[in-house]
């Protein structure tokens, strides 16, 4: 059964489309990442599927039933705002519990199913403080219990990290994805950091200008990506025009033969060519393309090179231990690994 | 908190231009008040200074008891009907675009620029028998003869509200807009409907501001004495009136300013007990 079918919804803002044609089948009890750059519409799209704006063309099916029409207030929805808003005239217990209270749940009820919550989110015993008395973290979690407890057909939350310092942010993100393991809801995150959405989804959406570039697994986004956008904004990536013809792929005047497992989606003329700094292999300068050594970063765990050929830049990352008799300044020939090329449009 | 003393751009003594301003237009006058408040009055017209409680216990009369009841409920009332006016319309203001934003503000401002004076002229010919609004009924067969509605304490109340209104939602305006659009609607996701989400999460969430609106619209038309004379009949004289009354024809200062000196207090203390109240329960 699918749970949350988006059927090419669309939204203008005056003359200004904000959303076009987007649609989208999301399976029951899936994780899905939004990800894309900023404008890109992502919480225009999460605000139609809650019903806070209304669209201008399309439908949104919950469980098969049409919610296109539904007052946002009957929808029955999870949602986590970027500013959490939580409400600072109840204390936690009673924001956690808001919506049982809408729905006339007694206070008794309502007490322990907060304390419930709190415990899913690991902060028990706090229910009867005030919302400023929480550190940003343990806001965080107030607003998902909040967004969780009438156990929603679909949890949706608008970029819920990023308040949050790195490291607080990454435990968030796997705690996050525990939490929505064990209760098996659909849920949808907004985010426009790649790594977020690679930690935590099932589904990742790569959104761009209102329009979905690709949706599909996390590693298949990063080992086939539809585009060079996708190629780009999912991990970090090569980007060099190229052009394809007979079995070889032609980039800065060198030729590279195509080998099994590389993935070719335009078999001639004009393209894009992807590969990963990791996929990037250097030796003598007659062994491949001519480069020169630009700039050296050394980080312990990888050694980053980053080279020039003309205007191109081209950076390698080399596992420990490799390329210590680099120098900036020298020229190298740059080979790409095989079944490690990706040509996209 | 750091222990090194906070540095202000200011210099310390600039602080003192306030306080002077206040001792010289604020404190002294009411010196003066109070010391004539409690003087001799002299039947020639006039006062000697002295120490008594005379003008204050002649004031502890049932007559001017009751006076201060009609002076207290009247502005209350009127406070209670401009907040409950201007918030709703407040919260709908600030949802509309920023240029009708600006232009409805321009006219409430504007209306604000209007004296007391001509407002009530305006309202009392507006709700009289020969050209105000009775008319108007007449003429569409709403009433049978044309009748006047001034003098009465709903013209009277009409008039304070009209004074009181821009004034509540210049106050109420700041808060309101600030107030984080994203808590209205994460309520009305979590199934709160649009007066529940509207009595449930703006209104407690705006308490002060609300609290801070009605305080001054009461402490404003407490303060009212045209009004009165021109919309209500006597029996709706207020406190202010009858200092007046006091004060230039009956030529008793001293009574006038234990009057003012009362009056003072009780606005204080209703001052006092409304912020409390808005304090309570929305401890920030
Ligand atoms: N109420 C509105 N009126 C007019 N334009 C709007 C409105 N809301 C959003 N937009 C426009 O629609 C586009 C998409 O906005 P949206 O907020 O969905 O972006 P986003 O992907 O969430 O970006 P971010 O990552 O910065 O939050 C933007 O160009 C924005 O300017
Ligand atoms: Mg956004």
């Amino acid at each position: 059964m699918t749970e949350l079918r988006i059927d090419s919804l669309s939204k203008d803002f005056g003359t200004f489309r904000a959303l076009d044609s987007v649609s989208l089948d999301i399976p029951n009890g899936k994780f899905v990442c939004l990800l894309g750059p900023s404008g890109c519409g992502k919480t225009t799209l999460l605000r139609l599927i809650a019903g806070l704006e209304t669209p201008t063309d399309g439908r949104v099916y919950v469980g098969g039933a049409d919610q296109t029409e539904v007052p946002t207030h009957k929808r029955g929805m999870g949602m986590v705002f970027q500013s959490l808003a939580l409400f600072p005239h109840l204390d936690v217990a009673d924001n956690i519990a808001y919506p049982l209270a809408i729905r006339g749940v007694d206070k008794a009820t309502r007490r322990a199913r907060a304390e419930e919550l709190l415990e899913l989110v690991q902060l028990p015993g706090l229910g009867s403080r005030r919302i400023h008395q929480l550190s940003g973290g343990q806001r965080q979690r107030v607003a998902i219990a909040r967004g969780l407890s009438i156990n929603p057909q679909v949890f949706l939350l608008d970029e819920p990290l990023s308040a949050l310092d790195a490291s607080l942010r990454e435990h968030m993100q796997i705690e996050l994805r525990q939490i929505q393991q064990r209760l098996g809801v659909t849920t949808v995150v907004v985010t426009h950091d790649q790594k977020e959405a690679l930690t935590m989804a099932d589904l990742v959406i790569v959104m761009k200008d209102g329009v979905i570039q690709q949706a599909g697994a996390p590693m298949e986004l990063y080992h086939t990506p539809a585009n060079a956008f996708v190629a780009g904004f999912i991990g970090t990536t090569n980007l060099m025009p190229c052009t394809v013809a007979d079995g070889v792929v032609s980039v800065l005047g060198h030729a590279f033969p195509i080998t099994e497992g590389d993935r070719i989606a335009i078999t001639s003329g004009e393209a894009q060519l992807s590969v990963r700094p990791e996929h990037v292999l250097l030796g003598a300068p007659d062994e491949g393309l001519p480069a020169e050594v630009s700039f050296l970063r050394d980080l312990g765990e990888s050694l980053h090179v980053l080279m020039r050929v003309g205007d191109q830049e081209i950076t390698a990352h080399l596992a420990p231990g490799h390329g210590h008799d680099l120098v900036t300044g020298q020229t190298v020939g740059i080979r790409f690994r095989d079944g490690e090329k990706v040509v996209v449009q | 908190m750091s222990a090194t003393p906070v540095q202000t751009a200011a210099p310390r003594w600039l602080g003192l231009w306030p306080a002077a301003m206040l001792t010289l237009f604020f404190l002294v006058p009411f010196g003066i008040m109070l010391a004539v408040s409690v003087a001799h009055r002299d039947v020639s017209g006039f006062y000697e200074w002295s120490f008594e409680w005379d003008s204050y216990a002649r004031f502890l009369s049932a007559f001017f008891g009751k006076v201060m009841a009609v002076s207290i409920s009247v502005s209350l009332t009127a406070a209670a009907i401009c907040v409950a006016l201007a918030f709703p319309f407040t919260v709908f203001l600030s949802n509309m675009g920023h240029r009708a934003q600006t232009r409805i503000l321009v006219v409430l401002l504007s209306a604000l620029a209007l004296s007391e004076v001509i407002i009530g002229f305006s309202l009392s010919t507006l709700l009289s028998q020969t050209a105000g609004i009775g008319n108007l009924f007449h003429w569409l067969g709403l009433i049978d003869e044309p009748r006047a509605y001034t003098p009465s304490l709903f013209a009277l109340i009409t008039g304070l509200c009209y004074i009181g209104f821009p004034f509540a939602v210049l106050v109420l305006y700041p808060p309101v807009s600030r107030l984080d659009p994203e808590i209205v609607e994460a309520a009305r996701v979590m199934g709160a409907s649009g007066p529940r989400a509207f009595f449930g999460v703006i209104v407690p969430n705006l308490r002060g501001a609300i609290v801070g609106a009605f305080i001054l619209v009461f402490v404003f038309t407490l303060g009212s004495y045209l009004l009165p004379q021109l919309l209500g009949r006597s029996e709706h004289w207020t406190l202010s009136v009858h200092i007046t009354d006091q004060a230039v024809y009956q030529s008793n200062l001293p009574f006038g300013a234990a009057m003012s000196v009362f009056l003072m207090l009780v606005a204080l203390a209703l001052v006092g007990l409304a912020s409390l109240a808005g304090r309570e329960r929305g401890a920030a």
